[in-house]
């Protein structure tokens, strides 16, 4: 087990940048989400811890050791592929017991250890089932034992739970997590799904064209953006855009919102403010007195989108659309062309730095 | 409902037709070998004369060794070059690859009378001459497209994650093509190596042009005898060809469905 170092990792494709100045160190035993939309470089960022492809600039350091030059079947990491990648022409047992198999460990230790595996992912008693024999899920839980069996120091996944549907994901992602636990290896997964990242990760890195965006536990990530593509990419935001006042944005119309979070700037700069549409209260206009230090503004519900636990309402107000999502705990609904206030704190008001 | 059933029968008709464009030529060849008279006389009476007496013609039985053995050594050279250089044009990007892999397609197109002048001439010019081992390197140079295309077909429905996955277990380049890769183009394999050895044994044009008196093959051999006269020894031994190798390719056939998922 090892942790990883990533240090001024480039590497272009011609003239594209597929990775540009990265820097993340991934801490020993942890579970890191690596997020970002397609073409971000987080499959290449992958790639290259894996050996798969080496870097133009950069060190990569695996439990402390230089790696970037190390070809991939030199480095014991453990991989899971997107589509699994087993050996079609090889039963499940004999799938997991190819790593220790070409190391030319003894026959019965690779047993096992393939017991072990498969019952870890608790597949105990389908080694003898050909991979076409199995279900979506269960190929997911070989390709893991496969991936662990040799004790690799990272555990690297690349979308691994992309193919399969909802349900099942989310059995894999509770399971996936147990299993890493369960063995307290260095895990780095790969992912475009931010719930995933979310619900699984100790740590996220946002990625995009190349560039680490922001990086850090889940919960300072969605409190806490640092740039508008983070706070739109990870979760739902409002933007507010307009001047810095040193403690919140004036916008065009003089309009001023507080925020207590975020970026310190000087007053005049250009800025934004984030603001997560479950942090919004909305009412109508009458009633409820105004909450002191509040950020208040009005308009209009343009449309209201009922999902069972929760509805979203789209609020227009001077040319902006803004989403209030309201917990559905009874209270009466508001309609479609309802004048409204929309009230929220300064702390879930997050101050960025423009561009 | 009296359509459908027309169209059925029709379909049913067709297919015997087709069968019977393919092998009553063949079929009645076979007889013929059995048959006592040489020049295809009825009524059919029944001998294995024509076996026996083939089995006294050194020439016919020396010229079918020797196409047995062109042709198998025909098809071992070229299922090793060709699924080493179709491994090769898969994996590596180089300079070129583009460019050689169209250049294979050319000699399966270039008429084997053309193919069999060139060789013929080149040959003679580089001091190789004629005779079997002439003939070998021919079978050979006209043999290895078919095996390229065949195994490179195949390849292309190879997964390339499987050898990144094998190589992220800790497998060398060797153990990779030894453990994954081999065993799931051995269908491609297999179907190319019934290609080589189909366009060997069967090859007439470029072995005529290559070979001497002494050393021929067995298609030179045979066209030489009808130009004698025919006797129906030739009848026998292709009696015997035809089942030996249409044993061998129902038996592929059986076992690798070519080149399908297993």
């Amino acid at each position: 087990m090892a942790g990883v170092q990533v240090s001024n990792l480039s590497r272009s494709f011609g003239a594209h940048k597929a990775l540009d100045d990265v820097s993340i160190d991934f801490a020993d035993g942890g579970f890191y989400a690596l997020l970002g939309p397609s073409g971000s470089g987080k499959t290449t960022l992958l790639r290259q811890i894996a050996g798969f492809d080496f870097p133009d600039f950069g060190r990569i350091a695996i439990g402390g050791e230089s790696v970037e030059r190390v070809p991939i079947e030199k480095r014991r990491i453990g991989m899971v592929f997107q589509n699994y990648a087993l050996f079609p022409n090889m039963s499940v047992a004999d799938n997991v017991a190819f790593g220790l198999s070409v190391r030319g460990e003894p026959k019965a230790v690779i047993a096992a250890e393939v017991q072990r595996a498969l019952d870890l992912v608790q597949l105990g008693k389908l080694g003898s089932r050909r991979p076409h024999q199995l279900s979506g899920g269960q190929r997911q839980r070989v390709a893991l034992a496969r991936a662990i069996v040799t004790k690799p120091r990272v555990l690297l996944l690349d979308e691994p739970l992309g193919a399969l549907d909802k349900a099942l994901r989310v059995d894999m992602q509770i399971e996936l997590k147990r299993i890493q636990r369960e063995i307290g290896i260095t895990t780095i997964f790969v992912t475009h799904d931010q719930e995933e990242a979310l619900t699984m990760s100790d740590r996220i890195g946002i990625l995009r064209d190349g560039r680490l965006v922001q990086e850090g536990p889940p919960e300072e990530i969605y409190d806490r953006p640092k740039s508008e593509f983070a706070a739109t990419f990870l979760g739902d935001a409002n933007i507010f855009r307009g001047d810095s006042t040193g403690n919140g944005i004036r916008l065009q119309d003089g309009t001023a919102i507080a925020a207590g979070a975020g970026a310190k700037l000087a007053a005049g700069a250009k800025a934004s403010c984030a603001v997560r549409p479950e942090r919004i209260r909305i009412a109508t206009d009458t009633g409820t007195p105004n909450a002191p230090n509040a950020n208040v503004l009005r308009g209009q519900v343009s449309k209201r989108i009922f999902a069972g636990n929760n509805s979203t309402y789209f609020v227009e107000r001077a040319g902006q659309t803004l989403k209030v999502i309201v917990q559905n705990t009874g209270a009466e609904r508001l309609a479609e062309g309802q004048d409204v206030v929309l009230r929220w704190s300064p702390e879930s008001t997050v101050l960025i730095a423009a561009g | 409902m009296r359509t459908t059933r027309i169209l059925e029968w029709l379909g049913r008709l067709y297919i015997w037709l087709l069968l019977a464009f393919l092998y009553l030529p063949i079929i009645i060849m076979a007889l013929m070998s059995f048959n006592v008279s040489p020049f295809y006389q009825l009524p059919f009476e029944w001998t294995t004369e024509w076996y026996a007496s083939l089995w006294q013609n050194d020439q016919l039985i020396s010229a079918t060794w020797n196409s047995v053995e062109i042709a198998v050594i025909t098809t071992i050279i070229c299922v090793l070059l060709g699924s080493a250089a179709s491994l090769a044009l898969y994996r590596y990007e180089f300079r070129g690859r583009k460019f050689l892999q169209a250049l294979l397609f050319p000699p399966i197109a270039i008429p084997w009378l053309i193919t069999g002048t060139a060789m013929l001439i080149f040959f003679f010019g580089v001091g190789i001459g004629r005779g079997l081992f002439a003939i070998l390197l021919g079978h050979v140079a006209l043999a290895l497209p078919y095996v390229i295309v065949v195994v490179s077909a195949r390849l292309q429905t190879f997964a390339p994650e499987l050898e990144e996955a094998a190589r992220s277990l800790g497998a060398n380049q060797w153990q990779v093509t030894d453990r994954v890769t081999l065993p799931w183009i051995m269908p491609g394999v297999i179907a190319g190596g019934l290609f080589a050895f189909a366009v060997s044994f069967d090859q007439f044009v470029v072995s005529y042009f290559l070979s001497t008196p002494g050393q021929t093959t067995l298609p030179v051999e045979i066209y030489a005898a009808i130009r004698k006269g025919f006797t129906p020894e030739i009848n026998a031994v292709s009696t015997i060809i035809i089942v030996v190798s249409m044993a061998l390719m129902l038996l592929t056939a059986r076992f690798f469905k070519f080149g399908g998922a297993k």
